[in-house]
């Protein structure tokens, strides 16, 4: 069954909705979108470092992704005027990146597949590390999903009952630095948030308590998975886009029927 | 009696600098008693409350709190983001998950019993306070400590707060540790009251820090001290009030206690 390429896409687009989800809804709760950018345009830096010293794409935008989570996540912490800085990052990082991963010959050639996924070429080692990776971050959060959730609504509230907001942050940037490594090939570098964002926002106006929320989110991304998976094969459209298309679509008809 | 609380030569710096929030203080509350913290904006009532609980750190002094202390905390401007999809019945099983039966009991002792299927977001704003309060009184506190719980709520709104809170505090035995800015109705309802100023101004009983002048020194000039002005001279002198109000505009009373 792995062996056909179009299985293995779509249980990497699985992989990947199953984590946006559950992540995606914390990222449109914290307000963190411009988070979810800056840490996912700094994986093409990433992957240009990756190929210039010929180690594991997924090793290496993982690094570089927790680094920057990391570095938004103390500044936010610092209180600064943030979405000026978040901008500032965010279009550095990719920029920067951009710029490194033209000094890699393999690289220039298929640079869109690193801005944009390739989920066709997914192989059975990048699905087992999708599913590993999404598994792992999805036990992160049903562990601290409690503690997650009173962090995210009220830190007063949090601390009173004994959580320390910091660490709780600090779960939430290490569990966006795996998604973002594990999705690159999927859905690509530009459009990670998207699938963070879009499903959860559609999810929203569809749900009345965080779990239902969540669970909607990742079916709504599981939707945009198939949806634009099979039109990309039927249209000869590109996959990841049209995946957030699909997404986004969704997020269109879920406004029509938002209870508020 | 042994202190619920006890904090001697409390000193507090604003985080990141070195400039002093409070300069040794020396604060005590026992059990059952009611203690109010009034002073102007600024003038340390939240940075002591919030060191009291220990989410501040102490330049300074030291704080002991009884071993085995629960605390119910509501604290000030408490935002829920309306990104968060969320029903009052789950907002009180965070962080810890509570029965049906105990989230019922809650609210019908707050007076807002029925709401448990209502998004906290559609509450109105005395509403809300009840269910903080709610929340707060979950896992039977020794302590309330409640920072400016009745800010947003109109005059009779916050008449019926204080009326809870004494009932609350008849009905289960929990000292109450308030800060507020309605002077008058909050002073009726304590057993002692603390004037705060960077440093302690004035304490005792509500009688005697109304007639202390470090306390007409520091509300003298303001609309609150025309309230607090307002009362004394209305115990004693009706008609004239009467003759004052015709058509000389608003009433002197009508000058509610609001701190900006």
């Amino acid at each position: 069954m792995l062996d056909d390429f179009f299985t293995r896409a779509i249980l990497a687009g699985l992989g990947v909705a199953a984590v946006a989800g559950p992540l995606g809804s914390f990222v449109v709760w914290r307000r963190m979108a411009y988070f979810g950018d800056s840490t996912a345009h700094a994986a093409i830096l990433g992957v240009a470092i990756s190929l210039a010293f010929n180690a594991s794409i997924y090793a290496g935008t993982l690094l570089v992704a927790l680094a920057m989570a990391l570095v938004v996540s103390a500044l936010a912490t610092r209180g600064q005027a943030m979405d000026t800085m978040l901008g500032v990052l965010s279009h550095s990082a990719l920029a920067i990146g951009l710029v490194a991963i033209s000094f890699v010959p393999q690289a220039r050639s298929d640079l869109s597949a690193y801005l944009f996924g390739d989920i066709l070429a997914v192989g059975r080692a990048d699905l087992a590390l999708i599913w590993a990776g999404a598994g792992a971050v999805l036990t992160l959060l049903a562990w601290r999903w409690q503690r997650l959730l009173t962090a995210s609504l009220n830190e007063e509230l949090a601390m009173a009952a004994g959580i320390d907001p910091r660490i709780e942050r600090l779960v939430l940037s290490v569990a966006l630095a795996v998604v973002v490594a594990l999705s690159i090939r999927v859905v690509g570098s530009l459009l990670i948030s998207a699938m963070l964002i879009v499903p959860a926002a559609a999810a929203r106006g569809l749900s009345r308590t965080p779990e239902r929320m969540v669970g909607n989110a990742t079916l709504i991304a599981a939707l945009a998975v198939l949806g634009g998976l099979t039109a990309s094969l039927r249209l000869d459209t590109p996959a990841g886009p049209s995946i957030v298309a699909g997404a986004a679509a969704i997020f269109g008809i879920s406004q029509v029927f938002r209870r508020g | 009696m042994s202190a619920l609380i006890e904090a001697r030569g409390l000193t507090i710096q604003r985080p990141g600098s070195h400039e002093t929030v409070l300069q040794n203080v020396d604060f005590r509350i026992g059990p059952q008693e009611i203690v109010t913290v009034v002073g102007p904006n600024g003038s340390g009532k939240s940075s002591l409350v919030r060191a009291l609980l220990g989410h501040m750190p102490l330049a300074a002094g030291r704080v002991v709190r009884k071993p085995g202390l629960r605390i119910g905390y509501v604290p000030q401007r408490v935002q829920v983001d309306t990104t968060i999809p969320i029903t009052v019945r789950r907002f009180l099983s965070l962080p810890r998950r509570i029965s049906d039966d105990v989230a019922a009991r809650v609210l019908t002792r707050t007076g807002v019993q029925g709401v448990e299927a209502r998004q906290l977001t559609q509450l109105s704003g005395g509403q809300f306070q009840r269910v903080l309060l709610a929340r707060a009184l979950l896992h039977d506190p020794h302590l309330l400590v409640l920072d400016e719980p009745t800010q947003g709520l109109d005059q009779p709104g916050i008449v019926a707060f204080y009326k809870l809170i004494e009932e609350v505090r008849r009905q289960t035995g929990a000292a109450v540790l308030m800060v507020s800015h309605d002077l008058l109705v909050v002073m009726r309802a304590s057993d002692r009251v603390i004037c705060l100023n960077g440093h302690i101004c004035c304490e005792g009983t509500p009688q005697h820090v109304s007639t202390a002048p470090e306390y007409r020194a520091l509300f003298g000039a303001g609309s609150e001290g025309t309230l607090a002005l307002y009362q004394h001279h209305h115990d004693h002198d009706h008609d004239h009030d009467h003759d004052h109000g015709h058509g000389h505009g608003p009433h002197p009373h009508h000058h509610h206690a609001e701190a900006p």
